[in-house]
């Protein structure tokens, strides 16, 4: 993708922004219960994703991880779909019935929402293999942690993606820990990148807090696969300022760990660019953070406000009878 | 008609859904190059070419999570396992993957893949290759589970399972892959339903209950029970999910005994999924207690005296069935 095509860098600020306050917004709903079950939360990983999704085509096929708010949302999934999602109601972005770990969006090209860690890579190759079966020019960007690199499926996957050469950016979302194991603890590389060396793909290290590295290297890389059908390994080095969920203090890192990231924010590094160039005033920033806040304050409003499936639905949707939902 | 092989049957099930249908393509361990461990897939490769028959690294987990990928985007993967007894390794994806989307995704989802081999005890290959998966992946909301145990029944319902919307499982039979019988002639359409079993033998004093590689042996018992005496009717599941109840409820109605031969093993085996349907619906049908015979509860032997005993043979299933016939 060329310069030109890129997306407009204010509107992607504000997606940032929309994403941050989505997620203070769940934390506090979960804490006042109105959410159940598990809830990760992807503050301070912003710019990873809507970096990523910045550089490549509305078409091109993104799957995740379980923290997955931030990947809908930048994928252009409603707050009031994501939010009615995690308050299970039927509006919800599938119905309700997959909740926080599992939002789906077919329309944008949204392929999950996974929650057996590295389960999912496997089904990256399915769609990259699927694009290349079908002579289409699509990338997938398939997003994980760093702890889904020691995972069996993980690695089969990386073998038939190599092997099959498949058009597949391997995106690893490397903030530190997986869960409370720091990364020193569960890896026996000294850096992530280093396990696609061993598949023969080519990989690269890129600064998860600025949006524009993200957004160029992915850019890059997704240019040269569709030229040629090959993948590519980014390892993408980010901090959650939360824990690895709602239920986590995180009391395995210190204070001045958290602070030193969250001085360099994926948030206030793009703004500060943008206001040097002459691009952003702080009225302009402070009104996009306001109108982020409202969208995600009525967000809450529809979701307490949608009805839930009747209970007799979820017949629906054992199996596809072949009408679709 | 004409008699083919159960091993041809599914050959040709193959090569007509792939002639039909450019989204169908078969993958896995030695399917291409190899032509099938158990040659299935003969001379798929040199018809359809390397994009449509794809060998794959011994890699279950990661290919059948590839075909569950595929699948999301529309394509119909074939997926093959050298045994069923190596889908373990894939477990993942086949229970978490491939029927738990359409219902995380909220209805978006669909996975119209087939997941294919031999299932069930073999010959002497001893525990790990000798696992009976039927009644592991039949208790998985979200899959189909057939098992077919004739020529026929092999072509027309792999070529059924691979045009459902759904992810269906065909256990199929190394025992049985060289055994013959009548199939339609290629130029007539062969579709089996799913969830329809079928009398494979008339009789009125038993019904045994039977599907797979137990189809045979039922079959060889009910003629030796016939020298005797005792008419025996044979019903063969041929799906284990979804499963034919009246089939089963109307044979009992007529002979108001079963015994269920099963291949699996007896701790929460499909029999005990039949039998607990029988008494629930048809209790005042019965004449005498239910039976069923299956494997022991043990890991399967190599030593092939030890391993005939561990298996549903026709001695077991002859004394069952005497039992309930007081015979």
């Amino acid at each position: 993708m060329h310069r030109s095509e890129q997306r407009d860098e204010v509107e992607m600020l504000a997606m940032m922004l929309l994403i941050r306050r989505f997620e203070e917004r769940a934390s506090q709903q979960y804490q006042a219960q109105k959410i159940g079950g598990f809830c990760h939360l992807y503050i301070g990983q912003e710019a990873v994703v809507v970096g990523a999704v910045a550089a490549v085509r509305n078409d091109d096929y993104i799957i995740t991880a379980y923290r997955d708010h931030g990947h809908a949302l930048a994928r252009g999934t409603s707050a009031n779909a994501c939010m009615a999602e995690l308050f299970g109601k039927a509006t919800g972005c599938t119905l309700g019935l997959g909740g926080s770990m599992h939002f789906f969006d077919k329309q944008r090209h949204m392929y999950g929402g996974h929650a057996i860690v590295g389960a999912h890579v496997p089904l990256a190759a399915g769609l990259a293999f699927a694009s290349k079966y079908r002579s289409e020019d699509r990338v997938t960007l398939c997003f994980f942690g760093d702890g889904a690199i020691n995972q069996g499926s993980f690695h089969e996957a990386l073998n038939l993606i190599a092997l099959y050469k498949l058009p597949v950016i391997l995106i690893c979302e490397n903030n530190l820990f997986a869960m409370g194991t720091s990364v020193t603890r569960s890896t026996s590389l000294k850096q992530i990148v280093d396990r696609a060396e061993g598949y023969d793909i080519p990989g690269d290290i890129v600064d998860g807090m600025s949006f524009r590295e993200v957004r160029d290297k992915v850019a890059e890389v997704a240019a040269s696969i569709r030229k040629d059908p090959h993948p590519a390994f980014l390892e993408v080095r980010t901090y959650r300022y939360r824990g690895h969920s709602m239920s986590d203090p995180a009391s395995y890192r210190t204070k001045e760990e958290l602070e030193k990231y969250r001085l360099d924010d994926p948030i206030i590094r793009l703004r500060a660019q943008l206001t040097r160039e002459g691009k952003l005033t702080n009225e302009q920033f402070d009104a996009l953070d306001k109108k982020a806040k409202e969208t995600v304050m009525a967000s809450v409003k529809f979701a307490e406000q949608s009805p839930e499936l009747p209970v007799e639905d979820v017949y629906k949707y054992a199996y596809f009878d072949g009408e679709k939902k | 008609m004409r008699e083919i092989t159960y091993r041809q049957a599914l050959n040709e099930a193959l090569a007509e859904e792939l002639e039909r249908d450019p989204n169908v393509f078969l993958m896995g361990e030695e399917v291409a190059e190899y032509h099938g461990a158990y040659k299935v897939s003969q001379g798929l490769l040199e018809r359809f070419g390397p994009k449509r028959i794809i060998d794959t690294p011994i890699s279950e987990n990661g290919f059948a999570g590839l075909g569950v990928g595929a699948a999301m985007t529309g394509l119909r993967p074939i997926i093959e396992f050298m045994t069923w007894s190596f889908s373990l390794v894939a477990f993942d994806q086949v229970v978490n993957n491939a029927p738990n989307m359409f219902m995380m995704s909220g209805g978006q989802f669909n996975i119209p893949i087939t997941f294919r081999g031999p299932n069930g005890p073999a010959h002497q290959l001893a525990a790990t290759h000798s696992h009976a998966t039927e009644n592991f992946y039949a208790s998985v909301p979200g899959l189909k589970v057939c098992t077919p145990a004739t020529p026929r029944d092999a072509k027309g319902l792999l070529k059924t399972a691979v045009r459902d919307d759904n992810p269906v499982l065909v256990l199929e039979a190394e025992l049985l892959y060289s055994s013959k019988g009548m199939v339609e002639s290629p130029d007539e359409e062969l579709l089996i339903p799913l969830g329809q079993a079928e009398v494979k033998r008339e009789g009125s004093d038993v019904s045994i209950i039977c599907y797979a590689q137990t189809v045979p042996l039922a079959l060889t018992v009910a003629a030796q029970l016939e020298e005797q005496d005792i008419s025996a009717e044979i019903v063969d599941l041929r799906s284990i999910k979804p499963l034919d109840e009246e089939a089963i409820y109307k044979s009992i109605s007529k002979t108001h005994r079963v015994v269920i031969v099963e291949q699996d093993r007896p701790f929460c085996g499909v029999g005990a999924e039949v039998c607990y349907r029988i008494q629930k619906d048809i209790f005042d049908e019965l004449d005498a207690p239910i039976l069923r015979v299956s494997q022991e509860d043990v890991p399967t032997p190599y030593n092939e005296k030890l391993e005939k005993f561990v298996l549903p043979n026709a001695d077991k299933l002859m004394s069952a069935v005497k039992r309930i016939c007081y015979a």
